[in-house]
């Protein structure tokens, strides 16, 4: 056995837990998680089969930890996995799977198959098998402090225009403040307007918050790729941050998988619970709409639709929020068929979308197939969500089909129609 | 060996063997699979009405929204061999007969010529779900060998059994000791094939449906 | 006794109108055409009577009771005026070294034209000795007669499959007649005791057309062997509605609803009881309230018990206890190595850097 393939057997025997077991013997090979996933449904290819995507990870199960399989590996029954096949699983397990977690909630007998992509990314990230858009992301997290390469100098930059827009004051590394904001690179660069949104809400509702200049970025690329070794070096900047600053919330937020590395996994990454609390960005707007805090002067008037982010609504459990919010500022809401936990992934999730080779571009562009007919068949030229990542998936994808949809994010949205 | 020793040994002998595989099987996997045990979710957990490992286990005996019309072929058919199955086993008197020989429970039966009509419901299902199998891609995809296999040994027993009664093909006494001998076979390989998700499928709904119930999701 | 049958019959009593009216129940019953009624009455009434010789074996008498002991004169006693019975030791007058000498002339006088009727199984064990007459042993007996025999009917359970002498441990080894004679047309008249009825009705045929009614694939004449006791059972109505009699004195019971769940071996036993009935069809077994005990099919002491269900099983379950023991030890044990060699996998473990993640060279 190869070196690599050593430290892949390794890794999944670490990661391959009694949940693990019970769904490989309950699958019954019925085919319905196939009905739920974009990739499947808008190519029609049966390779895109969820469960068939951790099929290596199956048969690593099955070899090291039931007797038969051990037996069956003693007398040389059994098929091991090789370097070749981890190679050709890398497009099933990076390119088309999101995580977006949908096939989750339908399989019959009840597999949670996202928990095992997850698991078994642990295992293609150690042995390298990983796409080089999301290595380089991965690397340049760890080596500069965020996915794109930013660093503390250009986003304070961004932040003293924000505060030149807004006329406010944005504190950083501001020891006791009740909350720290987190940001992810995507919004600094491309939607600075969440920052300003963020200081008028704070600004309006009279709440303390700071940002941290060692522990500005949300994302984690780590928990992308899989590796947790790495995911918890990152997670780890924004909890020191958080204790040194003893603050009392952590704001993720809107990027789906920033929440999710934030809120769900990082106390498992480090091996502890948090000693403060994390709050996804809507849930904090949501609390502030019900206390009276967040009030609008006027509403958005074009019919538009939600796209609701997997990592935070299905996958992270910001279910009400939404449509909540949604409400309170748009007068022509279209709720559409499959929302809320039930919604179609932008085709971009998990980590897919920092993959730029042609034929993953291009898979993109197809599964988001899905939405397409979603926006047509609600007749609207507007979708509102709350993810960065989505936005820069759909934006592509609208590119792609040269269609005029407009893209606004749900707090950006708030914050235009914030009663000054 | 005539018919008559045929269906002794499978009442005797057969049974006693398949039901101590059986039994032996089904501890030593559960046991096998329970025991490599899961990390305690440490993140605070949010709580949500209907969101719990045991919601999930009921919850998931539904179609959810959009499938039923998504793969119809897979819940109709899957729902009435299913059903069909329960019924067979559990309301027909010979059946009934053998759990109260075996627990002491007991309970009234069906009609026998409902139990028939319920059996060739059911054969046809189990056959529209072969045909699917075959034709469907992504059903047709993932089979493999114990696919094929599980379905025969499902089938034979309501088969034979049904054959057995309707007095077809072979002497009832040898379609009786026939249909016994299915039915051990079946109890036989339930362990150790797909078919052990009659017992793990409540762990795994039950373990997805906490796990999702931490935050906040009902599943 | 010589000359024709019907002036026998006649002698007793019996009209030739009775007769001919017997003979046309006995062709229905085994499925002949009208016409065959007339034919055998006339075959039978003429007929030269065959020499017939009767060994009894490892038996009861219950088979020739079954035959003899009717209340009043039945036809089917009237068997024995069809034929010359030329050697029974329960019936013959003559005993010892005369009866012997019957026998022997019997066979000398009708090589290869004489009928063997068999009753009881044949005991090989200790070299036949468990039954041995006039210093032969059954076996022996067995294949010296048959061997000038033109046919060989075997009268009962223990004849036809060795029976309750068969009956596990079998001490005495013993067999049926087919085990023993391979090269002869046997008749298999299963029961025990079987239906009198049966019996002459195989007569009558090899009378009549000088051959064996048809058999199936265990030698039972098809026409009284076709179709098992359940389905001509008058109870098996109950049966298809689920109404079963739970003990001999329950409601069920006194309603008369199906003894299956008491341990009727009806559905798996092939007899007419249930269309010919017993006694001069007074009655039979399942009619007085007691299930069927299965007494025409081949090891029927041996099937799982009398009162037991077929459905249930037959021997109490020896292996489960044990069984699961097993299973929960190798369960216990497989668990035990797989979280060792997790907590190894998981000791051994090296952090996972950057460079992890490049391609392997």
């Amino acid at each position: 056995m190869s070196a690599s393939l050593n430290k892949v057997t390794q890794t999944l025997k670490e990661v391959i837990d009694a949940p693990i077991a019970s769904y490989f013997e309950s699958c019954v090979h019925c085919g319905l998680c196939a009905e739920a996933c974009l990739f499947y449904t808008e190519t029609g290819d049966p390779k895109y089969t969820p469960i068939h995507k951790v099929e290596p990870l199956r048969r690593v199960y099955e070899q090291e930890y039931t007797l038969l399989g051990r037996l069956m590996k003693m007398v040389g029954l059994s098929k091991p996995i090789t370097d070749d096949e981890l190679e050709q699983w890398q497009e099933l397990v990076y390119d088309s799977c999101t995580m977006c977690g949908r096939c989750s909630l339908v399989c019959p007998v009840g597999n949670d198959i996202v928990y095992m992509i997850r698991k078994f990314r642990e295992g293609m990230a150690v042995s390298g098998h990983v796409p080089d858009g999301i290595r380089s992301a991965t690397r340049r997290t760890v080596e500069i402090g965020g996915p794109m390469g930013l660093k503390w100098p250009a986003v304070a930059n961004v932040l003293k225009h924000a505060e030149e827009n807004t006329g406010l004051t944005i504190p950083v590394d501001k020891e006791g403040a009740d909350y720290l904001v987190l940001l992810s690179s995507m919004e600094i660069v491309n939607y600075p307007e969440y920052i300003e949104a963020l200081a008028k809400v704070f600004h309006k509702a009279g709440i303390s918050f700071t940002l941290a200049s060692d522990a500005f970025e949300a994302t984690n690329a780590g928990i992308q790729i899989g590796a947790s070794d790495i995911a918890r070096v990152i997670v780890s900047r924004i909890v020191d941050a958080a204790e040194r600053l003893k603050v009392k919330y952590v704001l993720s937020p809107e990027c789906g998988h920033a929440y999710m590395a934030i809120r769900w996994e990082g106390p498992n990454l480090i091996g502890r619970p948090y000693g403060f609390k994390v709050v996804h960005v809507l849930e904090l707007l949501d609390q502030l709409r019900q206390e009276g805090l967040l009030k609008m002067k006027d509403t958005f008037k074009d019919p538009l639709i939600l796209h609701d982010p997997c990592q935070i609504v299905r996958r992270g459990g910001v279910l009400q929020a939404p449509d909540a919010l949604i409400r309170q500022v748009a007068e022509n809401y279209i709720p559409i068929a499959d929302q809320q936990k039930w919604n179609w992934c932008c085709g971009g999730g998990g980590g897919a979308s920092a993959i730029h080779t042609e034929e993953a571009e291009a898979l993109r562009a197809r599964a988001f197939g899905v939405k397409k007919r979603q926006i047509e068949a609600a007749g609207v030229g507007t979708v509102v969500t709350f993810c960065a990542n989505c936005r820069i998936t759909m934006e592509e994808a609208l590119d792609h089909y040269e269609m005029n949809t407009k893209l606004i994010g749900l707090t950006e949205l708030l914050a235009e129609h914030l009663e000054d | 060996m005539n018919e008559l020793q045929l269906l002794t040994w499978a009442r005797g002998p057969g049974l006693d063997i398949a039901v101590g595989i059986f039994v032996l099987g089904v501890l030593w996997r559960l046991i096998e699979i329970y025991t490599l045990g899961r990390k305690k979710d440490l993140a605070a957990p949010r709580r949500a009405a209907g969101a719990s490992g045991l919601h999930t286990v009921f919850r998931r005996s539904l179609a959810p929204p959009g499938m039923l019309k998504r793969s119809p072929v897979s819940y109709i058919g899957g729902y009435t061999f299913h059903i069909g199955l329960a019924i067979i086993v559990f309301l027909g008197a010979p059946h009934i007969l053998l759990i109260s020989n075996l627990t002491g429970l007991s309970w009234p039966a069906l009609p026998a010529q409902l139990i028939d009509l319920v059996a060739v419901v059911t054969m046809a299902a189990m056959l529209v779900m072969l045909f699917d199998r075959i034709t469907k891609p992504a059903k047709r995809f993932l089979s493999t060998f114990e696919d094929w296999f599980t379905w025969t040994v499902t089938f034979l027993p309501v088969l034979t059994g049904w054959l057995a009664v309707q007095h077809l093909l072979l002497p009832y006494t040898t379609m009786l000791a026939l249909h016994i001998l299915s039915a051990e076979i079946l109890l036989i390989v339930l362990p150790f094939t797909k078919l052990f998700h009659a017992f793990t499928l409540f762990g795994s709904r039950w373990y997805n449906g906490s796990a999702n119930a931490r935050k906040g999701v009902p599943v | 006794m010589q000359g024709p049958l019907i002036d026998t019959l006649a002698r007793q009593g019996v009209s030739r109108r009775t007769f001919l009216k017997y003979c046309a129940t006995l062709a229905s019953m085994m499925a002949l055409p009208p016409a065959a009624g007339r034919a055998m009455a006339e075959a039978m009434a003429a007929a030269r009577r065959p020499s017939v010789i009767w060994l009894p074996f490892q038996e009861c008498t219950g088979c020739t009771e079954s035959f003899t002991r009717s209340h009043s004169p039945t036809l089917e006693g009237m068997i024995f005026d069809m034929i010359s019975l030329d050697y029974q030791e329960t019936l013959m007058a003559a005993a010892g070294h005369q009866a012997e000498e019957a026998r022997h002339t019997a066979m000398r006088d009708n090589a290869g034209k004489y009928l063997l009727i068999v009753d009881g199984s044949i005991p090989l064990g200790v070299d036949g000795a468990y039954s041995c007459i006039g210093g032969r042993s059954n076996v022996d007996l067995l294949q010296e007669a048959a061997a000038g025999a033109a046919a060989v009917i075997a009268v009962g359970t223990c004849a036809a499959y060795g029976g309750i002498p068969k009956a596990n441990p079998n001490p005495t080894g013993a067999v049926s007649v087919s085990d023993i004679v391979k090269d002869k047309p046997i008749v298999n008249i299963p029961g025990c005791p079987p239906i009198p009825v049966v019996m002459t009705g195989v007569l009558a045929h090899y009378l009549t057309f000088g051959s064996l009614p048809e058999l199936d694939d265990k030698g039972r004449p098809k026409a009284f062997f076709g179709e098992t006791i359940h389905d001509r059972c008058y109870r098996r109505p109950f049966y298809d509605q689920g109404k079963f009699a739970k003990t001999f004195d329950d409601e069920g019971a006194r309603r008369g609803w199906c003894l299956f769940e008491l341990g009727c071996k009806g559905p798996v036993t092939y007899n007419a009881c249930a269309t010919v009935k017993w006694n001069g069809g007074t009655s039979w077994p399942v009619e007085s309230g007691h299930g069927c005990l299965g007494c025409s099919e081949p090891d029927f002491w041996d099937a799982g018990g009398f009162y037991k269900a077929l459905s249930v099983p037959a021997d109490p379950l020896g292996f489960t206890a044990a069984a699961a023991m097993v299973g929960a030890g190798a369960g216990v044990a497989g668990g035990f190595a797989n979280r060792a060699k997790k907590s190894t996998a998981k000791k051994t473990h090296e952090p996972v850097t950057l460079d992890d993640l490049e391609v392997p060279k």
